[in-house]
C-alpha cells in the first residue's frame, strides 16, 4: 500500500480538473499575501498581482518592487508546472534571471509562462510580464526548476 | 547628478539609509526588511521568518519570490552605499542560484557588495544565508543603471 498522498497534491489534481484556481492560490500563503491569482482568459492561464500598495517599491514614481515582479514571474512559472504538467509536488527553483525591462506602474500586472523544455527532473520556464500592452512586458525571467523525484 | 549626498561616518550613512529603506519603500516594510549594517561598498538586510512568506505550506519554506526581494532590496543599498548619494536608481537584471532550501522558522540575511560602478552602471553580487555565512541558501549577481532624478 502507498503512503497517503500529501494534501497539497491532491488539492492540485482536483484544480487540473476544476479549474477552480483559487482553491490553490489561496493555499499558499505567500500567493495570497501578494495578490497573485491564477485566472482563464480566452482559453490561456494567466497570472494576475492584484495591486495594493504595500507592493510600492519607489514611493516616489511610484513604482512596483522589482522583487514583487520576481515574486509574479517566479508564482507564474509554478503555477504552469503545477497545473500543466503531472508534477505532484511544488517545483523547487534551482536558478532564475530577470531582466527588469519598464518600470512597474501602481496597477494590476499580468504574467503568462511557457514550459520550454521540460525533462524527468528539471523543467526550463520562460515567463513574461506586462500592464496594460501585451507586447510592451515590463518584465521577463528564465528559471530552471527540479521536478519532484520520480 | 543628485546633491543629496550621503553622510561619510557609517552611523549618519546607515541611519538615513534605513529611513529611506522603509519609509520610501512599502514592500521593504511589508516583508519587515531591515537594514541591519552598511559599509562603503555593502549592505547587509534581514528578513525575519513570517508565516504569510511560506511558498509551501507542507514544508514552510520561505517563496523564491520574498528571497527575490530581499536580495533585490539589499543590492539596490549596497549600490547607493557605494554611490555615495541618494541616486535614483533601477534594477536592470537579477540572477539568483538557489543552493539548498532555506529552513523553516529563521531569519534569512543578505549581503549584498557592489564591486564596480562605471558612468551609468553598477555591478553588484549578494550571498542569503540564515546564521553562516559559509552555508549560504542563495547566491545572486545584478546589475543597477542610474536614471535622471
Amino acid at each position: 500500500m502507498s503512503p497517503p498522498a500529501p494534501p497539497l497534491a491532491d488539492l492540485v489534481r482536483t484544480v487540473r480538473q476544476s479549474r477552480e484556481y483559487h482553491r490553490l492560490t489561496n493555499a499558499i500563503p505567500y500567493t495570497r499575501f501578494m495578490g497573485i491569482g491564477v485566472e482563464n482568459l480566452a482559453g490561456e492561464m494567466l497570472c494576475r498581482m492584484r495591486y495594493t500598495p504595500h507592493l510600492i517599491g519607489n514611493s516616489l514614481l511610484p513604482a512596483l518592487h522589482g522583487g514583487a515582479l520576481g515574486a509574479l514571474l517566479e508564482s507564474s512559472a509554478i503555477f504552469e508546472l503545477l497545473l500543466q504538467t503531472d508534477t505532484g509536488r511544488v517545483p523547487k527553483v534551482i536558478s532564475s534571471t530577470v531582466d527588469f525591462l519598464r518600470s512597474g506602474k501602481a496597477q494590476d500586472t499580468f504574467a503568462r509562462a511557457f514550459i520550454t523544455r521540460q525533462g524527468r527532473r528539471v523543467a526550463n520556464v520562460r515567463v513574461e510580464a506586462w500592464q496594460d500592452d501585451r507586447t510592451r512586458p515590463i518584465a521577463s525571467s528564465h528559471a530552471l526548476f527540479l521536478l519532484s523525484e520520480p | 547628478m543628485s546633491d543629496l549626498t550621503l553622510p561619510t561616518d557609517k552611523a549618519g550613512r546607515q541611519e538615513q539609509l534605513s529611513v529611506l529603506f522603509t519609509e520610501a519603500v512599502p514592500h521593504n516594510h511589508a516583508l519587515g526588511l531591515r537594514l541591519v549594517d552598511v559599509g562603503t561598498t555593502d549592505a547587509t538586510v534581514v528578513m525575519p521568518y513570517a508565516d504569510v512568506l511560506v511558498g509551501n505550506p507542507e514544508t514552510g519554506v520561505v517563496a523564491g519570490g520574498a528571497v527575490t526581494t530581499l536580495i533585490d532590496a539589499t543590492c539596490g543599498t549596497a549600490v547607493l552605499a557605494r554611490l555615495g548619494t541618494f541616486a535614483a536608481i533601477v534594477t536592470l537584471d537579477l540572477r539568483i542560484d538557489y543552493l539548498r532550501p532555506a529552513r523553516p522558522g529563521l531569519e534569512l540575511t543578505a549581503h549584498a557588495e557592489c564591486y564596480k560602478v562605471t558612468r551609468l552602471i553598477a555591478f553588484v553580487r549578494a550571498l542569503v544565508h540564515q546564521g553562516d555565512p559559509e552555508q549560504p541558501v542563495a547566491s545572486s549577481q545584478g546589475t543597477f543603471m542610474r536614471v535622471e532624478d
